[in-house]
């Protein structure tokens, strides 16, 4: 379960996160959208601790993520996160990026490591890709392979921010189609995303963010169908 | 036909400043490469005003002709009553020019890393040390090898600079042969082609592992 509580996050003067609280059970899948800017993705990167928060806090499997005692590279363990950028480790092939965390931080040996590495990246479509350099690869496989990544460790919960927004549109369909492969194996996951069609089918829940603030949370039929703030509706009219 | 008095014990000479040249390099690059990047990792990773007095320091051994560092250190040293040689004052001074640019490079190379790279590493549960040797450094070495390379062939010219302070190195063991049997052309062509025979095979092994890095950009 991730709890986040009353989370204030400013950079210098500028509030980017103001008062947010949403908790999100094993198993559930919860959108968020929003305008650029509204802090969408610092709050992923504050669940699993790659920004400091100024005030309230995460919890993560009942974890304090913000707390000084915390052994913040293992608890990062239990949350992959994929972003928006494709990142992947240049010098290194497709199974080798794959495979490196779990190496070097889960110290698995390396025949585990690529047994694993294998079989994520056959589960994205890319088992034929293994010992590629990831500039050979098109940006919606980078993706793919950043979220085998991210699986390859394992983790409890799985983070997307906006996976598909610098994507070809004909290459964005088959990074939705991992992800809603994943969301239908139970994963529990939160996406950032700009394809509400995606989102409302996907989603147990949406959460719209406006200026740092969660305006409204609810079923995708309550936010898409009948949103309950003006701000929501303002949005979605000006998206759809 | 071409006739010469460049004795084959002459140019045993030659090669022997020629090992000078080769040695007091090496030893330049290689303490000026591991200070080099102590430096350079220091000043990538502290905030600016930690380091700047190393910064000021590095600056003057890049801004100070090498041969006034040359000479005020081995005058130093001698007044100090230190007793070191010759050669180790040239590999020393050399070696602090050297890591002067090699920080600027390792610097550099970091601050090319991409944050989001060194973010995603981070996000996989590695740590700063582990983001350092897996990420950073690998990506770091590509940007940086061919101005090391370029370091390496300015630092072994520069090496003639310690002919002031006594040591006889290629350039000089050639203007002693000239001044004897005083056909400066051909040997001084004769030393030029040494110093190229010296640097081909540095200049090859950068492009050659330019090459094989790049095939996987
Ligand atoms: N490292 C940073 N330093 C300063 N300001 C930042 C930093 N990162 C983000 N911001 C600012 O914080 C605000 C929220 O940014 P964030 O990236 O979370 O928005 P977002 O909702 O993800 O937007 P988008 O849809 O464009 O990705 C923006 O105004 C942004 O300029
Ligand atoms: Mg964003």
């Amino acid at each position: 379960m991730i709890e986040i509580e009353n989370v204030h996050k400013s950079f210098g003067d500028l509030k980017v996160l103001d008062n947010v609280s949403l908790t999100v059970k094993k198993g559930e899948v919860v959108s968020i959208i929003g305008g650029s800017g509204s802090g969408k993705s610092t709050l992923l990167m504050c669940i699993n601790g790659l920004e400091p928060i100024q005030s309230g806090s995460i919890r993560v499997d009942g974890i304090e993520v913000h707390a000084k005692g915390t052994d913040i590279n293992k608890l990062r363990t239990k949350i992959g996160i994929v972003f928006q950028q494709w990142n992947a480790f240049p010098h290194l092939t497709v199974l080798e990026n794959v495979t490196l965390a779990p190496r070097k931080v889960l110290k698995k040996s390396k025949a585990e490591a690529d047994a694993i590495g294998r079989k994520q990246l056959e589960h994205v479509g890319l088992g034929d890709k293994l010992d590629v350099y990831p500039s050979k690869l098109s940006g919606g496989q980078q993706q793919r392979m950043a979220i085998a990544r991210a699986l390859a460790m394992e983790p409890q919960y799985m983070l997307f921010d906006e996976v598909t927004s610098a994507l070809d549109p004909q290459l964005v369909g088959e990074v939705l189609d991992t992800m809603r492969l994943l969301a239908k194996e139970g994963m529990t996951m939160i996406l950032v995303t700009h394809e509400m069609a995606f989102a409302r089918e996907v989603s147990d829940r949406v959460a719209f963010f406006k200026s740092g603030k969660m305006h409204e949370i609810g079923t995708p039929e309550q936010i898409f169908g009948n949103p309950q703030r003006p701000e929501t509706a303002q949005f979605l009219a000006s998206v759809l | 036909m071409f006739q010469t008095s460049l004795s084959l014990n002459d140019v045993m000479f030659l090669l022997q400043g020629a090992g000078v040249t080769l040695l007091i390099t090496f030893w330049a690059m290689l303490g000026g490469t591991i200070l080099g990047i102590i430096f350079g990792v220091f000043r990538a990773t502290t905030p600016w005003w930690a380091t700047a007095p190393l910064a000021f320091v590095l600056d003057i051994f890049r801004s100070v002709p090498l041969l006034i560092q040359l000479v005020l250190v081995n005058a130093f040293q001698a007044i100090a009553g230190l007793n070191i040689s010759a050669f180790v004052v040239s590999c020393i001074v050399l070696a602090l020019y050297t890591s002067a640019y090699c920080s600027e490079l390792v610097r550099g190379g970091i601050a090319a890393v991409p944050v989001t790279t060194r973010r995603a590493a981070r996000s996989l549960g590695m740590t700063w040390w582990q983001d350092m040797t897996q990420i950073v450094y690998p990506i770091a070495l590509r940007i940086m090898l061919p101005s090391w390379i370029g370091l390496t062939l300015g630092v072994m010219k520069d090496t003639a600079l310690v002919s002031w302070l006594g040591i006889i190195e290629l350039l000089r063991s050639s203007q002693i042969i000239v001044t004897r049997i005083q056909e400066p052309l051909f040997v001084l062509t004769v030393a030029g082609l040494i110093y190229f025979i010296i640097s081909f095979p540095i200049s090859r092994l950068g492009a050659r592992l330019e090459r094989k890095w790049r095939e996987n950009d």
